[in-house]
């Protein structure tokens, strides 16, 4: 089943297009990593994608109404802002649509979806602190719990793990996989070449706005597009623990 | 609930204090009966029906208007430092107001100062949506609400500079400190309309104003139609502030404080806050205007003074505050 398709996607910055004529799928049980370099057109592909940027071309989600999209797909933005200091559990209630107190069926369920949310980024010893006195990476996590909690079958993250600590980045990327397992989708830019290459199932490479690969991390992170998109060598491996990628030197 | 109960009991323990103090002195017992049955001196029935009950009813109705219009402005603008005044719509309707008193319009009918004060709200709305209309963001409807204001004090000034009256130039300066002495039911006749329309928009955005804690992309990704949500702001405090202004002239610092007193009271939800900076800003400004009649009777003191002269310096102490937190 398709999650999102994109149709010769444009988006246009002035004349100058960012993103240029992308087509992709993402089906269901995809952990799609987004990777390119500063520039490349990450954040506004995802952006376009959901309708918040204006673009030519098609995309599924953003053809929908808005509530309809807000079911199909959650979304996880670059800039992570918490403008009032509301609890954790408040702020993570915020993906529901609602606060908590509404009427009861729907609360429950709601309840629930908070309580998933919470256990699967290991935030339960946090609901009650204030969301604006953790720190940036604690923050980042509480900013995740409420992507998931949205409970679509979608997920978009600009930049997830960005800042966080490795275990907080290793199991932020467990998630997606789990959730990917589970039969939903995952679209996350990245930024991180060797946690894409171990957890995505499938990488987009982005240059200049436009898809330059598209497929198994192994095949993506060849030494020729490394060369070229990244200026970078990089070493690979296969070891028990999975694939194992580091970019090495700079080639340019 | 416990604060949205405990605030209802205080906005009615103080809508109670302001029907019954006053320099007339009135029992309990009689006051109660004038407004209720009639059936006493027509002296009494007159102080009552025709000058406590418009107050303490304008009082509350201000106050809910400033106080639920700064909530959101806050909201919609994530920002604790704005206040209602901000896209102009005070500013503009005082000018309105200015130039009733100014051309003698204002002594042709008795509501047409309040309609002139409207017509100048208006005329600011009018303007803003030019400036900052369907499309633009948070930053253009500050810097537009700035330049409307600006623009409108300037015009107000220039009023009063070249003033020929120095009569007309005292009642101005004193209509613009914000007063709710000498108002007529037909005063709560002429702004309740608008301040209910505006109250009703303002508080439906809870919802939108909760999802734009996460920002405006965030918001939008969760089904918030961020265009509407400007729509709203901007109507729904036009119209409150406008037929607050109207009505009751320049009254600072409630809209600013009020919000920020009750924040920490309500979890910092903007969707909570709303409904209890309503029932905060009329508590504020009815207590307010019976300290005005109880600390100098005599000397009608302004409104508007008194609430700055206790606002400021709440504000200096919650900045203060805030000072020891963030460091």
């Amino acid at each position: 089943m398709t999650l999102l398709s994109l149709n010769n996607l444009t988006v246009r910055r002035g004349m100058c297009p960012v993103v240029e004529n992308v087509t992709m799928t993402v089906k269901v049980g995809e952990f799609v990593g987004l990777i390119g370099p500063n520039g490349a057109g990450k954040t506004s592909l995802l952006r376009a994608a959901l309708g918040l940027l204006p673009f030519e071309g098609t995309s599924s989600l953003a053809a929908l109404s808005p509530r309809l999209r807000a079911q199909a797909a959650a979304f996880l933005p670059q800039g992570r802002e918490i403008a009032w200091p509301v609890t954790v559990e408040a702020l993570v209630a915020l993906g529901r649509g609602a606060s908590l107190d509404r009427d009861k069926d729907r609360a429950a369920v709601d309840r629930a979806a908070v309580d998933r949310a919470l256990a699967r980024m290991g935030l339960q010893n946090y609901r009650a602190r204030t969301a604006t006195a953790l720190s940036g990476g604690e923050q980042a996590r509480v900013l995740i719990a409420r992507a998931l909690a949205q409970e679509t079958p979608l997920l978009l993250a600009d930049e997830p793990v960005a800042g966080l600590d490795p275990e907080a980045q290793l199991k932020t990327m467990e998630v997606f996989s789990a959730l990917a397992a589970e039969g939903r989708g995952v679209v996350a830019s990245i930024h991180d070449l060797g946690l894409a290459a171990r957890s995505c199932s499938r990488l987009v490479l982005m240059q200049a706005g436009r898809v330059v690969a598209d497929g198994a991390p192994r095949d993506v992170l060849s030494d020729d597009n490394l060369a070229q998109v990244f200026g970078v060598r990089g070493y690979h491996a296969e070891t028990a623990d999975g694939p194992v990628f580091q970019p090495m030197s700079v080639l340019r | 609930m416990k604060v949205f109960v405990a605030l209802a009991v205080l906005v009615g323990l103080l809508f109670a204090g302001s029907l019954f103090i006053g320099p007339a002195g009135l029992g309990f017992a009689e006051s109660l009966n004038a407004i209720f049955s009639g059936k006493e001196a027509a002296t009494i029935v007159l102080v009552m029906q025709e000058i406590r009950l418009p107050r303490a009813l304008l009082g509350a109705m201000t106050g809910a208007a400033l106080g639920l219009s700064g909530a959101a402005m806050q909201g919609y603008l994530r920002n604790p430092l704005a206040e209602p005044g901000l896209i102009g719509v005070s500013a503009s309707a005082a000018l309105g107001a200015v130039l009733a008193l100014q051309t003698g319009v204002a002594a042709a009918f008795a509501l047409a100062l309040p309609l002139s004060a409207l017509g100048g709200a208006a005329l600011a709305v009018l303007l803003i949506l030019a400036l900052a209309g369907p499309r633009g963001g948070a930053l253009t409807l500050i810097l537009a609400g700035v330049a409307i204001s600006a623009l409108a004090a300037a015009v107000t000034s220039l009023v009063l500079n070249l003033s020929p009256n120095p009569f007309a130039a005292m009642e101005i300066v004193y209509w613009m400190m914000g007063s709710l002495a000498d108002r007529s039911m037909s005063h709560v006749w002429l702004a309740a309309p608008f301040m209910a329309v505006g109250l009703v928009m303002l508080l439906s955005l809870g919802r939108s104003l909760d999802a734009l804690t996460l920002g405006e992309d965030a918001a939008a990704s969760m089904g918030v139609n961020l265009n509407r949500l400007r729509l709203m702001v901007i109507f729904g405090t036009a119209l409150a502030v406008g037929a607050s202004v109207s009505v009751a002239g320049a009254i600072g610092f409630v809209g600013l404080v009020v919000p920020h007193i009750l924040r920490p009271l309500v979890g910092a939800q903007p969707s909570r806050l709303l409904p209890a900076a309503a029932l905060g800003g009329a508590a504020m400004v009815l207590a307010a205007d019976i300290a005005v009649r109880v600390v100098a009777p005599d000397q009608d003191l302004k409104l508007g003074v008194l609430t700055a002269l206790i606002g400021a310096p709440f504000f200096l102490h919650l900045i203060w505050r805030l000072r020891g937190a963030e460091a």
